[in-house]
């Protein structure tokens, strides 16, 4: 028998379309986020209130990455931003090169703030860089405090945790300083937010967080 | 699901690699998973052993390492092997940790035949 040392990353591939990606988002001066949680946790109408509170103040675009229909694209649509839709017929996650292709249909050089909407998943999508500035991770109360430590790969890899929904903590025995508190455990550095979509609380300070980014950029 | 994606990736590394070495069989494929990495150990080998059908690597087998979790602790500099929930060091209790494995998805030996097995 005879051995072949090889020592070659399985996803390299995808880390080299994730930097050629990288590459055109900061010859573009574009601020990315790669936007994961799981289904229903109001991933879509965190961007929608986000684009309602800084459509004004910045130029936004918005890909959206579903298994099935182009509905969230059609929500994005309404309010005059401009979006691709990524149909994974399946696949469970979004990878570099969906995302690449979708460059291609939509104009990003004159965009200042660019969402990367991934498929609803708190697992797969947690180990694919797509070239993003941060990984954001959107945990809504209804999902319950203990979900940090159940996916911990997703809460380790993200540099910020939106807790969304907080208008139904009166209803919910969801605590949230246990879920900080675990999410912490697990990423002593992540950035925290609490949002309603619903009334608008806490909105602004995750849009002043954007507005901060971009002028970094 | 996404074993299936990883399966497809791990079987062109070793297309690239063997090429040189086209009239002899593959018999062994090792790869070294983190535990942090979210992949099923049964769902790849499954995977694996669908895509190669029809394929030069028929009849391989995909031998998978697990490499545990582990930290580097920033303030006593001690290293402890963790579970996955808690960053924490074992010896001062500091969070303030640097994650050192548990994040490997690598092909690493491909074995094939020799050459006097060539027939």
């Amino acid at each position: 028998m005879s051995v072949i040392t090889v020592e070659r990353k399985v996803l390299a591939k995808n880390d080299v379309i994730a930097n050629e990606n990288r590459s055109a988002f900061k010859r573009n001066k574009n601020f990315v986020i790669n936007l994961l949680s799981s289904p229903g946790s109001g991933k879509t109408s965190l961007v929608e209130k986000t684009i309602e509170v800084c459509k004004n103040k910045l130029k936004i675009a918005v890909i959206e990455g579903d298994v099935q229909t182009d509905l969230d694209a059609q929500r994005i649509d309404k309010l005059g931003v401009p979006v691709a839709q990524i149909v994974t017929n399946g696949g469970c996650h979004l990878e570099a090169n969906l995302v690449k292709d979708a460059l291609n249909s939509l104009n990003t050089n004159d965009v200042d703030f660019l969402v990367i909407e991934n498929v609803g998943n708190l697992v797969c999508p947690a180990g694919y860089d797509l070239g993003e500035d941060f990984k954001v991770v959107v945990l809504s109360v209804t999902e319950g405090d203990d979900k940090p430590l159940k996916y911990p790969a997703m809460f380790r890899n993200a540099s910020v945790l939106v807790i969304n929904k907080i208008d139904l903590l009166p209803y919910l025995k969801c605590s949230i300083d246990e879920l900080k508190k675990n999410a912490l455990s697990i990423n002593p550095s992540l950035k925290i937010f609490e949002t309603s979509c619903t009334t608008g609380k806490g909105v602004d300070s995750w849009c002043s967080w954007i507005q901060s980014n971009l002028q970094s950029k | 699901m996404h074993e299936l994606g990883i399966a497809q990736n791990i079987i062109e590394i070793v297309q690239d690699q063997t090429k040189n070495y086209s009239n002899r069989k593959i018999k062994n494929v090792f790869v070294k998973v983190g535990k942090l990495t979210n992949v099923l150990n049964d769902s790849l080998v499954f995977g694996y052993d669908a895509l190669i059908m029809g394929t030069n690597l028929e009849g391989s087998k995909l031998s998978i390492e697990t490499v545990p979790a582990k930290i580097r602790c920033e303030s006593c500099g001690s290293e402890s092997v963790i579970d996955g929930l808690t960053f924490c060091c074992d010896q001062c209790k500091s969070t303030s940790v640097k994650l050192v494995n548990g994040m490997e998805l690598t092909v690493f030996e491909i074995e094939i035949e020799d050459l006097s097995e060539v027939t």
